[in-house]
């Protein structure tokens, strides 16, 4: 009965009509010691496969997080030029103001120079004053 | 998906990734590098990957693809298959020979299919694949798929038989 079940199978497998199930049948059947001397020949072939699962892939995958490094230095790249750019501009603003302060200073102590040589003089006028008014007391 | 839990999603598979591109590729150097490449590649792309409904399936099919594309620049470039992966026949016990002579012819025999059965085989006898995953993989019809897969194992069946009957002869 199961030697016919497992002939029957092995018609279906070599059309490739079996199922996932039936061939595992198949295998079991092959896998085991004594097998019936006509389909001794097959045997080789369920063993390889069986065998065949077995192999396993034991290197080991170097999975460093290689992260794209290239993004990030671009994005620093882009941040530094940008705060460059930025304080430079403040700094050069700083000092424009700050030149522009010191020709401003330098306009006043001209002008206060000038406006002191100016009081200088008046001070005669003052004099000038003074006698007048000593004269038209006198009167 | 962070490092862990992508091993813990190609961990399943990676066996399979490696027996197709050792079955494709015959040498076990090469079939490693193969497999070393395509979990890289995947690896590269594990940030994606959670939108791929059947990563398993995905990598197979770059690993089909891998191998295929190794295989034609070799062909190309005319070098020849090196295969250092089989043992000498010094083995003492009568039986281990045996076993190991036939797992040899095996290997031959298969050697020799073409390639698209060569896959379908490996995917269907030893991975034990559905007929619609392994259309899918293949990007193969259904009717395609069943006529390879019988051609390799009528193929393996005569071989089998003459060296079966070479044996007893």
């Amino acid at each position: 009965m199961e030697l016919d079940n497992i002939e029957k199978l092995l018609e279906k497998y070599f059309e490739a009509t079996t199922t996932v199930s039936e061939e595992q049948t198949l295998r079991n059947y092959f896998s085991q010691e004594n097998v019936e001397a006509h389909l001794e020949q097959y045997r080789p072939m369920f063993n390889y496969f069986s065998a065949a699962k077995e192999e396993r892939y034991t290197k080991q995958v170097p999975l460093k997080p290689r992260k794209n490094y290239y993004k990030w230095i671009s994005v620093a790249a882009v941040a530094l030029l940008t705060f460059g750019i930025y304080f430079g501009n403040q700094y050069q603003e700083r000092k424009q103001a700050e030149f522009a302060y010191q020709e401003t200073k330098k306009a006043f102590e001209l002008l206060a120079e000038n406006f002191g040589r100016g009081t200088e003089k008046v001070a005669y006028l003052e004099e000038f004053e003074a006698a007048k008014q000593k004269i038209y007391n006198n009167d | 998906m962070q490092q862990t839990e992508f091993i813990n999603v190609v961990m399943p598979f990676k066996d399979k990734l490696y027996r197709l591109a050792k079955r494709l590729l015959v040498s076990r150097e090469e079939a490693e590098d193969a497999t070393q490449e395509i979990l890289l590649k995947l690896w590269s792309k594990h940030e994606t990957m959670g939108e791929y409904k059947n990563v398993e399936a995905f990598a197979m099919t770059m690993t089909k693809n891998f191998c295929l594309d190794r295989l034609k620049s070799r062909q190309a470039s005319n070098l020849k298959l090196v295969h250092s992966n089989y043992r000498d026949e010094n083995v003492s016990l009568q039986r281990q020979l045996e076993a190991e002579d036939s797992v040899r012819w095996m290997e031959r025999i298969m050697e020799g299919l073409p390639e698209q059965q060569k896959m379908v085989l490996q995917l269907r006898d030893v991975e034990q694949y559905e007929f619609d995953e392994i259309c899918e993989l293949l990007d193969m019809k259904p009717t395609a798929v069943r006529v390879a897969l019988s051609r390799a194992r009528k193929t393996i069946r005569q071989e089998l038989a003459k060296k079966h009957n070479y044996g007893i002869g």
